[in-house]
């Protein structure tokens, strides 16, 4: 790891990390801090009950702009980008041509054009995908080096409030007042803020962009509140699993379509009549007829976590396989997504999931794990 | 008399027996656990080969055995306290007991003195 850490990128946090003793990896090209000295254990619970500050600069945040961008997007993706009202996310899903998905990204109507934000690792290959068929006309902007972080949590409204963010022009809500999955641009001190409600921890809170020069000055204004504390990628993960939510990489690849990742939703009504996206046929034809795998939440009877990549039995028959497993902070026992012949997916159904060569007792539930407080 | 191993385990011998558990500098590397795997009593276990495993909330690390033996016990308090690796690492956290196999084993372990200095220059 020494070795590699020259190569790694680094946040626009880097200094404040370190300073506050983040244990630095690398992930998605960058030294990210997968936890501070408080515990992945006690950062996962301090977010669920107060409010954790996530530093997701890893992440590709990008501009489009220019007339017809709603039509190219629904060329690349399932969503219904002509009926996104500004200051609308919809959560979408960027489709090879077979219908394997890509990438997850939140789609924002910005009012002047497209607000995009993809995962870090896929980003340059995503950007590339999207040059590939972007018309004359359109411009596509990557953000390369803006920050991004995620304040999340029950109190991160109030914090928000305390801090003072006000918004940029008259007719936006305040910020207490912006609903989950709406985003309008707010100002602090003279910094810009592109402020959505949003998150991917299965709480309430914010996701905020801004410019880097101006992220530590601002991350420190949070932190100064007491209901802020620092959170690493360790507990992102546990929080995110727990919320029933899909890791790219992981429970989403391009061998995997929407239908049997349980993300139809992102597949608009009008997009489901009208089709023309990418893997069209192959997408409605297994929300028709049903998917051959399902991806589906796994309960333990024991204390022992099943982590990616162990199989699943019914019998001496493999059915399915964990993407994503580990223990469950705020559940109190170990949870686990995993991909299941559609024959054994049903709630309640008995499994078994192999750990180093010992079977442990599994039962299909249903997700979120934990229950979301979204404010809508 | 208590030795200590380059992977950051402890025993703590007497006669021919052995406590085996993992230090506290390895409990803060790992953070908060939340299950441990341990070796049944009768298993023979080798020197620098598996015999335990202890999982945090991220991930799963295997824990060698510091020397070769036969377990005679394993910590039942671990079942349902795992934590108890992490809040009292170096005593009530211990991991299993073994009769040694090769007492000269321990001829190539450091002295706590040694290990303090080991983990300092890390």
């Amino acid at each position: 790891m020494a070795e590699d850490s020259a190569d790694l990128l680094k946040l626009p946090l880097d200094a404040l990390h370190l300073s506050l003793e983040g244990r630095m990896v690398p992930f998605a090209g960058y030294a990210m801090p997968v936890q501070y000295p408080l515990g992945v254990m006690n950062e996962h619970l301090w977010t669920r009950q107060h409010a954790g500050l996530f530093d997701v600069s890893h992440m590709g945040q990008l501009t489009l702009e220019g007339e017809g961008a709603a039509e190219w997007l629904e060329s690349i993706a399932p969503g219904d980008f002509k009926a996104l009202q500004p200051g609308r996310i919809r959560y979408s899903l960027l489709l090879a041509d077979d219908g394997g998905i890509l990438d997850d990204l939140m789609v924002t109507n910005s009012s002047h054009g497209f607000y995009l934000v993809v995962n870090g690792a896929t980003k340059h290959d995503d950007i590339a995908h999207m040059r590939k068929s972007l018309p004359k006309g359109l411009t596509l902007t990557h953000m390369e080096g803006a920050a991004l972080l995620a304040l999340q949590g029950p109190e991160a409204v109030d914090v928000m409030k305390r801090l003072g963010v006000s918004p940029e022009f008259p007719g936006i809500p305040a910020i207490d007042e912006l609903k989950f999955m709406q985003a309008s641009p707010y100002l602090w001190q003279g910094v810009r803020l592109g402020i959505s409600r949003s998150g991917y921890t299965g709480e309430d809170g914010y996701e905020i962009s801004l410019d880097p020069q101006d992220a530590e000055r601002f991350a420190k204004a949070l932190l100064a509140d007491a209901s802020v504390k620092p959170i690493g990628l360790g507990a992102r993960d546990s929080l995110r699993l727990e919320a029933g939510l899909p890791l790219y990489g992981h429970d989403l690849t391009p061998e995997i379509e929407p239908v049997e990742a349980g993300l139809a939703f992102a597949i608009s009504k009008r997009r489901k009549t009208e089709g023309g996206f990418p893997g069209a046929d192959r997408i409605l034809k297994a929300l028709l007829d049903g998917p051959a795998r399902k991806r589906v939440g796994l309960k333990f009877d024991g204390r022992q976590p099943a982590r990616e990549g162990a199989d699943v039995f019914v019998g001496d028959a493999k059915v399915g396989v964990v993407t994503s497993g580990g223990f469950g902070p705020s559940v109190g026992a170990p949870v686990a997504m995993a991909y299941v012949d559609a024959a054994h997916a049903a709630d309640g159904t008995a499994l078994e999931v192999e750990v180093r060569g010992k079977r442990l007792a599994a039962t299909v539930v249903p997700m979120p794990f934990w229950q979301k407080t979204y404010v809508r | 008399m208590r030795y200590y191993t380059e992977d950051h385990e402890w025993l703590e011998v007497s006669g021919s027996t052995a406590t085996v558990g993992i230090t506290d500098y390895a409990q803060g590397q790992l953070g908060d656990v939340v299950f441990v795997e341990l070796p049944e009593a009768g298993r023979a276990v080798t020197k620098g080969k598996e015999a335990a495993v202890v999982e945090s909330v991220k991930a799963a690390s295997e824990v060698y055995a510091p020397v070769s033996g036969t377990v005679t016990e394993a910590n039942a308090a671990l079942e349902g306290t795992p934590d108890l690796v992490n809040s009292s690492p170096e005593a009530d956290g211990w991991f299993f007991r073994l009769t040694l196999s090769d007492p000269s084993q321990l001829e190539g372990l450091m002295d706590e003195a040694a290990y303090k200095a080991f983990v300092d220059a890390l």
